[in-house]
């Protein structure tokens, strides 16, 4: 059975250049960075920053806990929470098809597509193409940041609290569509290979093979963008689509900072709520 | 009509490695065939083939007069459904439950929405009971299929087979992972199947032995190329020195080759 191909040496040798060129790249890149990013790590220690950040933090303290603000937040701290979910549901309905279709090995590639596509052009072309087609969405739904999507969003259906769902449901998905082909990729294939030689079908593999095996990974990541959609949420508020946001924006231009690290200190307690629920959803699995 | 007939069949996996080098075979319906040859000799690969997983690169080949190059979608499914495979790792689905690899058996045959119906709610639960009893772990029946041992997997991978109910069944190495009196006992059930309901039965086995004193036809495999086929009685020490010559000990190389062409296959 073995009769594995024995590498040239020649172009190994050609090979060992590559790591000095690309270290070399990879310091000009750098120290070209910090120069051009102005890093300055004394900022904070020359007069001028020292006097901001002390004015600032001076402002933040003590953070204004009267139950005239607090009840004033609860409203607007329930809207970040609803955003959240219904923005995470929404990106999960867009991930989840596209992540699938996005999965080399589910669509175009290996074991569970070499009879169906072999001899058949047509069919090839068309798995390739929805492969293609589905990691080509993906990609543009997540390389724009879900800040701009709001902004979109904000012109197209007004300012409130559905522009934000739509925001994080069209980012998020593009990035759970993608996390998702990752994990439906890492998939043991023999057992699906075992389901299709019963006679399964490609739904009936993707229930019983597909599902099963992925779903912690699944449910975890998922759980952990969810996380990251109640943050996104509070930051969406900046350009009008409701929740938090808008809060920090008006405290802000208020100069009350002291507002500013109530809100924030709301933000981390609900951050911190949903990992302790979505830590206790993994432990069930 | 031939169960299966094969014309200088070969599979060779990304450019250069070849892993069926131009078998000539044909197996009538019902009848027991035994593989033998060294691990890697490419019998997994032709077993690959044979229940449509793989195209061979080369060659033809018609199972019950049907020309595989020409089947897709539905009639590729409704071909697989009639062959039933045991695979030597099981490849059953970890993190389901006994009762779900059993009954994925019937997937062929059932529509899509009774198999969804039938993970929250095992449908012909009887089904599986009696399939399981026949291999003897009836009361694993709801455990956790990645809580069994090696050889409890290696017989619901049976089990399933036995609900697929199909016209041929292929067992590679089918008793690889039980101690050898369960091994005489399953070749021996799997035999008395394939007696009883007229069911083709193809199997690789690393045990000579078995393959020697059960079936009445053995082919010897080796390097992808089918160098005898024929009755036991007609086999000679030579004939098996010769078919095993030049490799390591069976134990010491599986793991070698499963390693390299997994990399290949997979991919």
């Amino acid at each position: 059975m073995m009769r594995s191909p024995s590498l040239s040496s020649i172009s190994r040798s050609e090979k060992s250049l590559f790591p000095c060129l690309f270290s070399l790249l990879f310091l000009v890149a750098f120290l070209d960075s910090w120069w051009r990013a102005g890093v300055r790590p004394f900022a904070f220690f020359e007069k001028e920053g020292r006097e901001h950040l002390w004015k600032f933090l001076t402002g933040m303290f003590p953070p204004d806990l009267s139950w005239n603000f607090l009840s004033l937040m609860f409203y607007p701290a329930l809207e970040t929470i609803q955003i959240s979910i219904m923005g995470t549901f929404i990106a999960v309905i867009v991930g989840f098809p596209l992540g699938i279709l996005g999965t080399r090995t589910f669509s175009v590639g290996g074991v569970l597509n070499e009879a169906e596509v072999a001899g058949s052009l047509s069919r090839l072309a068309l798995r390739w193409s929805s492969y293609t087609m589905a990691r080509g969405i993906l990609s543009l739904f997540r390389s724009i940041p879900e800040f701009v999507w709001a902004f979109m969003f904000v012109r197209a259906v007004g300012l409130g609290a559905f522009s934000g769902v739509l925001a994080i449901g069209v980012a998020y998905g593009g990035m759970l569509g993608k996390v998702y082909s990752e994990i439906f990729e890492g998939v043991n294939l023999r057992p699906l290979e075992a389901l299709q030689s019963t006679g399964a079908n490609r739904l009936q593999i993707f229930f019983y093979g597909w599902m099963p095996q992925a779903l912690p990974n699944f449910v975890s990541y998922t759980l952990y963008r969810w996380e990251c959609a109640v943050r996104a949420s509070a930051i969406l508020g900046l350009v009008g689509a409701g929740g938090l946001g808008t809060q920090i924006e008006i405290s802000m231009r208020m100069f009350n900072f002291s507002e500013v690290l109530t809100i924030l200190l709301i933000l981390f307690l609900m951050v911190a709520a949903v990992d302790y629920i979505s830590a206790k959803v993994r432990a069930i699995l | 009509m031939h169960q299966y007939r094969l014309e200088k069949i070969s599979k060779v996996f990304g450019r250069r490695q070849i892993a069926v080098d131009g078998v000539d075979l044909e197996v009538e319906r019902g009848e027991r065939v035994a593989l033998i040859g060294p691990s890697g000799a490419g019998k997994t690969t032709l077993f690959r083939m044979l229940n449509c997983t793989l195209r061979p690169t080369a060659g033809k080949l018609w199972i019950n007069g049907d020309a595989v190059s020409d089947l897709h979608g539905k009639r590729l499914r409704s071909v697989r459904r009639k062959i039933g495979t045991i695979y030597q790792q099981h490849n059953l689905v970890p993190r389901l439950r006994v009762v779900h690899n059993v009954l994925s058996g019937n997937l062929g045959s059932w529509s899509t929405l009774r198999s969804l119906a039938s993970l929250l709610r095992p449908q012909g639960l009887e089904m599986a009971y009696r399939a399981l009893r026949q291999v003897g772990i009836e009361e694993k029946i709801f455990h956790r299929t990645d809580e069994l041992s090696g050889g409890q997997q290696q017989r619901v991978a049976i089990a399933r087979v036995l609900v697929q109910d199909p016209e041929v069944i292929l067992a590679d190495e089918p008793v690889s992972s039980v101690d050898p009196s369960l091994a005489t006992a399953i070749v021996r059930l799997l035999l008395d199947i394939s007696q009883n309901t007229h069911k083709t039965l193809l199997m690789n086995l690393h045990s000579v032995d078995l393959a020697l004193a059960y079936f009445p036809r053995v082919i010897g495999i080796k390097d992808g190329k089918a160098v005898f086929d024929r009755s036991p009685d007609k086999i000679s020490d030579e004939l098996l020195e010769e078919l095993y010559s030049g490799h390591l000990p069976d134990s010491q190389e599986n793991g070698l080759i499963d390693e390299e062409s997994k990399s290949l296959i997979y991919q």
